[in-house]
């Protein structure tokens, strides 16, 4: 199976990214993730968001593994 | 076997006379009578929870129609936790209801929230999301989650279970107000709130009930172009445990408000005693946003318009913004104050909905 993750985005962070649904290299860790993703897509600065590993939230630096979901979480208020 | 309205969910195995006793004797505190607010009352109601109370302090604009169904054309400028007790009181006399016409703050949460068994954030805003849930955390209640964004919701229940999170858990400090789209701005269709607000009532009536599993330590996402459901699994953080009040004490001195950097805040009582002849009063507020605000020197000029007609306010030595909530005053207040450093530049802390209540 090659090194690769899917990545999941919700909300404003799918609008910033392009899109809702893509296909990376697998970059090994949660941080290098987060770092490459602000490089690459640098509105996405200045937003908080969280990321789940597998459907799961994570709370601290985690490893990623090929074939894993990574989601991209941003917070909601509207009602 | 006596016939009454709840017939057809007593017959449902599972759920029963039990679970109809259950909701009888519990009580709901729905705050925000909105998008989400309005479809979770419609579905408790019917489900004939015994006790519903409804905090709010904002009142129906022509723009809420389109969500906001328990309401109509002639609710216009009307208040919403009052509209919606009265529309319910006709249908069901059987339930119990209050009607607290006012915004949910630091010094009202705790006595309108220890009433309740359960309580549902319908609210539309970070700091009183952050405020309820904290507020329910110190009072270990049972709180009902759901918010929306375009095509998109998330659903929670919180403070449920051996190991229960919150909303800092998931996110454990609000985004900064730059992040957050403009109240006026953020389009969405009727049908996604109905949807979230249908799956918040499901959750309450579960945890009320006994029925089924609650999406206690689960976030659930909802996509509405793709009809997409996920779950997400949650844990405590204890990271987060320390941004919340240990004390009602330190709930009572927190400011939830979301600051902008660098912009200077008023009270409308400070404002007030601000305005004269130099200074520009200015409603950054769309068209049709309610309530008007009538008063001479009034100058309207719709955030969204705003970065046009910078050049308006060069003879102001002052300027004193206002909008609906005060995160969009805040924004014109950065912004003005970049185009003019020496200008002396305010936000009306809380907006309109401040003055209200």
């Amino acid at each position: 199976m090659p090194d690769r993750i899917r990545l999941k985005a919700f909300g404003m962070l799918a609008e910033k990214i392009g899109a809702d649904s893509l296909e990376i290299e697998n970059p090994g860790s949660s941080e290098t993730l987060r770092r490459l993703l602000l490089e690459q897509f640098p509105a996405l600065q200045p937003l908080t968001f969280r990321m789940a590993v597998d459907r799961k939230l994570i709370q601290a630096e985690t490893d990623i593994s090929a074939g894993q979901e990574i989601a991209l979480l941003p917070p909601f208020s509207g009602g | 076997m006596i016939i009454n309205r709840f017939e057809r969910q007593v017959i449902l195995p599972g759920f029963g006379q039990e679970g109809q006793a259950k909701l009888k004797q519990s009580s709901v505190l729905v705050i925000g009578a909105g998008g989400l607010g309005c479809p979770v009352l419609l579905y408790l109601a019917a489900a004939g929870v015994g006790r519903i109370a409804v905090v709010d302090g904002d009142v129906i604009s022509q723009s809420n129609l389109n969500r906001q169904v328990l309401y109509g054309e002639k609710d216009l400028g009307k208040n919403k936790a009052d509209t919606a007790i009265r529309y319910f009181q006709e249908k069901y006399s059987d339930i119990q209801w209050t009607a607290i016409p006012e915004y949910i703050t630091v010094d009202n949460a705790q006595a309108h929230i220890f009433h309740y068994d359960l309580v549902i954030d319908g609210s539309d805003n970070f700091p009183t999301r952050y405020l309820v849930n904290d507020a329910c955390v110190l009072l270990k209640k049972p709180l009902v989650y759901g918010s929306i964004y375009q095509h998109e919701g998330q659903v929670s229940v919180f403070n449920v279970g051996s190991h229960p999170c919150n909303y800092r858990d998931v996110f454990p400090n609000p985004p900064a107000p730059q992040e957050i789209p403009n109240c006026a701005e953020t389009g969405v269709l009727g049908v996604l709130p109905g949807i979230i607000g249908n799956l918040m009532a499901l959750e309450a009536i579960k945890v009320l009930s006994g029925l089924g599993k609650p999406l206690s330590n689960k976030l659930l996402l909802f996509n509405s172009l793709d009809t997409q459901f996920q779950e997400l699994e949650i844990q405590p953080n204890p990271a987060s445990q320390s941004a919340i009040p240990t004390s009602w004490n330190e709930f009572h001195q927190r400011d939830y408000a979301l600051g902008v950097e660098g912009v200077q805040q008023l009270t409308w009582n400070e404002a007030m005693k601000l305005m004269g002849q130099e200074v520009a009063f200015v409603d950054v507020r769309e068209p049709g946003e309610e309530p008007p605000l009538v008063c001479t020197g009034l100058v309207k000029v719709p955030f969204s318009t705003l970065s046009n007609e910078l050049d308006r306010f060069e003879e102001a030595e002052e300027i004193l913004f206002f909008c609906q909530s005060g995160a969009r005053s805040q924004k014109a207040a950065q912004l003005l104050q970049q185009t003019y450093p020496d200008k002396k530049i305010f936000s009306i802390r809380g907006g309109i909905n401040a003055l209200k209540s």
